[in-house]
């Protein structure tokens, strides 16, 4: 396979077959619950895209250089505490000299820290045994597929708000069954991409 | 004494089940639980780190200082999903595989940090290690629960024993992605409803109260107008703990 279509390969996989939130169940956290109004689901998927590409520009060079092959076991506790001065960073970086962006998306940064999603991508870089090039763009796959979904289910959502849901399902599992319904189309994805 | 001690070991199981009423741990939930045996295996490890985190960080309660608490408690945290990584690796090789990449996710799973942040940091060692043991076997019930309803649906089989494969036709759409969505949507219902006839509150969105990062979120909340009485009514569910 050569590189042009393996790359386009990982993108559509990240993006549609294998999307973070919808098939692989990372994320779900934030997918719940910001993702009542577009605007909001958008800046949230641009923070967390961000730190994605990020942590693994980061993560992938300390596990390569300095973990493996003696240090693997430690690949979980170096990678979360990466992951959380790297948010710090970001957040003292924007706050100091991007402020526009700082006041977009400056809130949910410390949300990320926790997000199972950015440490499941920079796991699942490593695992898949991809190189540092193609880690970068299975990352940026990874947020433009949880973009997607967010984008997709906030959109249903705002239709949820003025349905007539039976009483038992208000509120969360009505959302969960939307959510059902929105991974059930993604479904027929499956194959694109191999 | 004793019946308090015993009152914060039960009420992870039913009241405060971390899953359906605290609404913490959905992507694991959501993820492993295609076979009933994976849901058990999940549910076994991250109680034994919930436990073991709680005891740690409640004996270090006085030395960790406020600011850095949370680099704290995740650092103590990866510890021991680094240590349960290596055992599972290497006593149940076939549990490994199925939970793939959620066995070092543990180490964000909100129950976790959550009982850290909310429970353990704030009282002594007993309560904090059968406040871990009580969250650690609701988290494992109700994953072994959605494991069961998805295994015997998808795949007709419990525990891996042909139970309705050979009469009904199994329907696959239970062990994807949507199957999983939908199982523990209705579980969320089910749940809801018993609450409703007790007259407790009903679980409307997440718990942002019970999240370690809630102070931010509910800045983030108001600031976007979204959701300020759920997150009231998540403090009426989950916090009233402390």
């Amino acid at each position: 396979m050569n590189s042009t279509t393996s790359i386009v390969a990982i993108l559509l996989a990240g993006i549609l077959t294998n999307n973070m939130v919808l098939s692989r169940f990372m994320g779900i956290c934030p997918f719940l619950g910001v993702s009542k109004k577009v605007n909001t689901a958008f800046s949230m998927s641009i923070a967390v895209t961000l730190v994605m590409v990020i942590a693994t520009a980061a993560t992938w060079p300390i596990y390569t250089y300095l973990l493996y092959p003696n240090y693997t076991y430690l690949q979980t506790v170096v990678f979360i505490l990466v992951i959380a001065a790297i948010v710090q960073l970001i957040e003292i970086v924007l706050k100091k000299y991007i402020k526009p962006i700082y006041n977009a998306l400056g809130i949910y940064l410390p949300l990320i820290t926790t997000n199972c999603a950015v440490l499941g991508i920079t796991t699942i870089n490593i695992d898949d045994g991809l190189g540092f090039g193609l880690s970068l763009i299975n990352a940026l796959a990874a947020g433009i597929g949880f973009l997607l979904a967010m984008i997709l289910f906030a959109g249903v959502r705002s239709k949820l708000d003025t349905a007539d849901v039976p009483e038992f399902l208000k509120g969360l599992p009505i959302t969960l069954i939307a959510a059902a319904i929105v991974a059930l189309s993604f479904l027929g994805f499956a194959g694109i991409g191999g | 004494m004793k019946s308090k001690n015993m009152s914060i070991f039960s009420n992870g199981i039913i009241k405060e089940n971390p899953v359906l009423r605290l609404m913490l741990g959905t992507c694991p939930t959501l993820a492993v639980t295609t076979a009933a045996i994976n849901g058990v295996g999940m549910g076994v490890a991250a109680t034994i780190v919930l436990v073991c985190s709680n005891l740690v960080i409640s004996l270090l309660r006085n030395f960790i200082p406020d600011k850095v608490r949370i680099p704290a408690f995740i650092t103590v945290i990866a510890g021991f999903v680094s240590v349960v990584q290596m055992l599972v690796k290497a006593f149940t090789p076939s549990l490994d595989e199925a939970l793939g990449v959620f066995l070092p996710l543990i180490v964000v799973n909100c129950i976790i940090l959550a009982r850290a942040e909310m429970f353990a940091s704030k009282n002594p060692v007993l309560p904090s290690v059968l406040d871990g043991l009580g969250m650690g076997i609701g988290f494992t019930a109700t994953l072994t629960l959605m494991g069961m309803i998805r295994e015997l649906l998808g795949a007709g089989t419990l525990f891996g024993f042909t139970v309705t494969a050979n009469t009904i036709d199994p329907m696959i759409i239970f062990l994807l992605p949507p199957g999983g969505f939908f199982v523990f949507g209705v579980l969320v219902a089910v749940s809801n409803a018993i609450s409703k006839r007790q007259g407790k509150p009903v679980v409307e969105h997440l718990g942002c109260a019970s999240c370690p990062m809630h102070s931010a979120c509910k800045n983030a909340v108001l600031d976007s107008n979204e959701i300020p009485t759920d997150c009231q009514n998540a403090e009426k569910v989950g916090g009233n703990n402390e």
